[in-house]
């Protein structure tokens, strides 16, 4: 037992700290967080040449690193601390992990090398009733013969409108919760797809909406167990539920780091306004968040490499994930509000970059399930199952 | 980063599971379970005689030295010792102040003799101890303290005149080790001095708080004119806040561990209850009970991070010291979880002498929690200043 980071992970983790620091400053990120691509392609390109952040998760017998999920998350939270905007989280948390989790050796051949080469991928799964269990996969499709015939629209896609490649979560026709669901990856220029962006509050996760009008597919782009994917759309999911938790670690690390240092500037009555026990105890509770969240993500990241190593089952990444996502959604929200009203009036203006995290709290707790919806799949496991007799 | 102990740790666990396994049972029975938090004061005999019975088996003092009788236990096996010595509903360590307060603090700082003959006795489970920091006026502002230590020549001993409070086990322990003033013109942390005092003597009184419980764990002790001699001093005379001090730091947080595994046999309950009693339908009750299983997931991977990252010089890193307000934080929410999952039964006695059953004692008594070892808001204080770096309360 050695819960700790390697040396290694620490030089990981500042490696991607100091690159963040010099090359996704605030106004860096204000300019393409405005943009409907909402990246800046350029700077994609570097972090892919320099970096290799796209090739972390990927085997090495497929060219990418090698590495594992606490690499993973220890670069994820940097992304997370300076608001990167890019379309890492899509490509690797939903694309790589989709295809490590449920893709055909044809289908890994296939694409991983097109994602180490900048490509960028995401999962559309949710319609637009916008719910993350089994039930919010409404898109269907018909089989005939040996090809699928899909029709349908998915909404709140990460990146859905510029991502190369798509992962698509469908169902069979007549089916229902978690029976008849297949995976099917392919070009997003596959023909009868037409996507659109979808303007969001917090404008450094872009969205978009995708319509499949008669999409045909082979039995090549079928990921996974036709029909019985479910479980696997789930492990995938779950992965990626802790790699968002890992962003969302950073953002409420930096809502705490930048409270601090304005609340030390700031002067009323004479005094620092840090100096308050009014503001110290809020600035306690900030950081008691914080360090649990982290617990909770480290943890998470090591259960998710026991997953893939496939020395831990299902269950155990189901807890995890849920733990982190639910207890990273609440601990960011926290973060950020408390981040706002310390700043006092500067708080709420467009200037101050705590708004922005407060903006990311938010989607981050919506995206793959808000708290109530991770409790209640505990609470499912906890309460629900039948006494062993 | 990894989570799995090693096959040797593995096999440790399986010895003490399996000693446990053969030794908690017959007339240890009734024990089971008792004497935690909250129930100190019950069976007291019998739990000493498990010290005992420990000793023989070679499970008491697992993380001191071998020279001083110990196994030099790393962490990782005092971790898995706690823990499993918790799944097997051991019983609360009556002799835990000796083994982890006074005996570190006297092998860290005490003299040959003091070692002589305190550690064999706490090793063997014969003589128990109580811990005499508190006073009425010095609480959260222990420096304060009043109670006085006065070098009597024609005795050559010690005479200490005052009064400690929330006092733990005092009724049934034969030492208590107090902090004095013996320079008596002195304030705060300076000129105390840190002295072993036996309990059996005319210049010692024990009387017991009764708590909201009914039920009296905590005592004040009152000193006047106790002795103690020369040599029971610790350290010198004005070494007692540095030895107090580093007293707290010994703890380290292994036992975090198995006090974690009695929180969770009291989450198992109300979760037990709420599947019987059909509050695990009430959808705000299932939030809550997951709410609770996810704090106290993460309490576990909070320990394990920070028992890994331990930089061995038992200083505790800044990220240890939310670890009081987090836990008892999150008990004393169970406790109101634990009175809501029973709804109106939770309000009604089990007979007519205020009886109350393992999940009414937790609720009321949980409130301690947030109080003793630190208020919440000075653990606030204490995380703001000393972790965060912001500026510090202006002392008087």
């Amino acid at each position: 037992m050695d819960f700790k980071f390697t040396d290694e992970q620490i030089m990981i983790r500042d490696t991607a700290e100091a690159f963040l620091v010099k090359n996704c400053p605030s106004a860096a990120v204000r300019q393409f967080m405005d943009t409907q691509l909402g990246y800046d392609p350029d700077f994609w390109k570097r972090i892919c040449n320099e970096m290799c952040w796209q090739g972390l998760l990927i085997p090495e017998n497929y060219g990418g690193l090698g590495l594992g999920y606490v690499e993973l998350v220890a670069t994820l939270e940097q992304m997370g601390r300076y608001l990167c905007c890019s379309p890492f989280y899509g490509s690797i948390c939903l694309g790589v992990n989709a295809l490590l989790v449920a893709g055909t050796e044809q289908q890994k051949t296939a694409f991983l090398p097109q994602i180490l080469a900048g490509k960028t991928a995401t999962i559309a799964y949710t319609s637009e009733t916008g719910g993350w269990d089994s039930g919010s996969v409404q898109t269907s499709y018909k089989k005939q013969d040996s090809s699928y015939c899909l029709n349908g629209t998915y909404r709140f896609v990460p990146n859905g409108h510029s991502a190369d490649i798509l992962v698509l979560a469908a169902r069979e026709e007549g089916t229902q919760g978690e029976e008849g669901i297949s995976l099917f990856i392919l070009p997003a220029k596959t023909s009868g797809i037409t996507r659109e962006w979808l303007p969001t509050i917090d404008q450094t996760r872009p969205q978009g909406q995708v319509i499949l009008n008669n999409v045909i597919l082979n039995g090549d782009a079928v990921m996974g167990e036709q029909g019985q994917a479910w479980a696997e759309l789930q492990n995938i999911l779950d992965l990626a539920r802790i790699g968002l938790a890992a962003e969302q670690l950073g953002g409420s690390q930096q809502c705490l780091d930048s409270t601090l240092a304005y609340i030390t500037e700031r002067v009323q009555f004479g005094r620092p306004i840090a100096s308050y026990q009014a503001i110290k105890h809020k600035c306690a509770d900030m950081m008691v968040k914080v360090e649990a969240s982290r617990s909770a993500v480290y943890h998470a990241a090591c259960v998710a490499d026991q997953f893939l190593n496939q020395s831990e089952d299902a269950d155990a990444l189901i807890e995890a994930a849920s733990i982190a996502k639910a207890y990273g959604s609440d601990s960011f929200f926290h973060n950020a509000g408390v981040g706002i009203q310390l700043h006092g009036g500067v708080g709420i203006t467009a200037e101050y970059d705590i708004q922005l995290y407060f903006k990311r709290a938010k989607s981050t707790e919506i995206f793959l399930g808000a708290p109530d919806y991770h409790r209640e799949r505990l609470a499912a496991l906890l309460l629900d199952q039948r006494e062993v007799s | 980063m990894k989570l799995d102990f090693s096959p040797q740790d593995e096999s440790f666990r399986q010895e003490i599971a399996n000693w446990l396994a053969n030794n908690l049972c017959g007339e240890f029975d009734i024990i089971c379970g008792r004497g935690g938090p909250g129930d100190q004061h019950s069976l007291v005999e019998e739990r000493k005689a498990w010290e005992q019975k420990l000793y023989k088996g070679g499970w008491t003092c697992i993380g001191w030295p071998t020279e001083f009788g110990g196994r030099d236990a790393s962490i990782e096996q005092q971790v898995i010792f706690n823990e499993e010595y918790a799944r097997a509903q051991g019983p609360g360590r009556a002799g835990h102040i000796g083994e982890t307060l006074v005996g570190p603090t006297l092998i860290a700082f005490g003299s040959q003799s003091q070692k002589d003959r305190y550690l064999p006795g706490i090793l063997k489970g014969e003589t128990f101890w109580c811990q005499g920091y508190s006073e009425p006026n010095a609480g959260s502002d222990l420096a304060n303290v009043k109670t006085k230590a006065v070098f009597d020549e024609t005795s050559q001993q010690w005479q200490i005149t005052g009064q400690k409070v929330w006092t733990s086990l005092a009724r049934e322990s034969d030492y208590c080790f107090v902090i004095a003033r013996t320079d008596l013109k002195s304030t705060g942390h300076r000129g105390l001095g840190f002295f072993l005092v036996p309990i059996d003597q005319p210049g010692v009184t024990v009387r017991p708080i009764k708590q909201l419980t009914g039920t009296s764990e905590f005592n004040e002790v009152f000193f006047d004119n106790a002795e103690c001699l020369d040599d029971d001093l610790v350290g010198e005379s004005g070494d007692g806040w540095k030895v107090a001090m580093g007293l707290l730091g010994f703890e380290r947080g292994v036992s975090t561990l198995g006090q974690q595994m009695l929180f969770q046999n009291e989450l198992d309950e109300v979760i037990s209850l709420a599947k019987t009693n059909g509050s695990a339908r009430n959808p705000q009750i299932r939030q809550r009970i997951a709410e609770a299983h996810i704090g106290l997931k993460i309490m576990r991977y909070n320990s394990l991070r920070i028992l890994s990252s331990e930089q061995g010089d038992g200083q505790l890193q800044k990220e240890a010291m939310i670890y009081k307000l987090y836990w008892s934080s999150w008990h004393r929410n169970l406790g109101k979880l634990a009175m809501d999952v029973m709804g109106p039964e939770g309000e009604l006695l089990q007979g007519k002498s205020y009886e109350l059953n393992s999940l009414q004692s937790m609720y009321l008594f949980s409130r301690a929690d947030t109080i003793y070892g630190g208020t919440n808001q000075i653990q606030r204080n204490l995380i703001a200043e000393r972790a965060l770096g912001m500026p510090r309360e202006p002392r008087g």
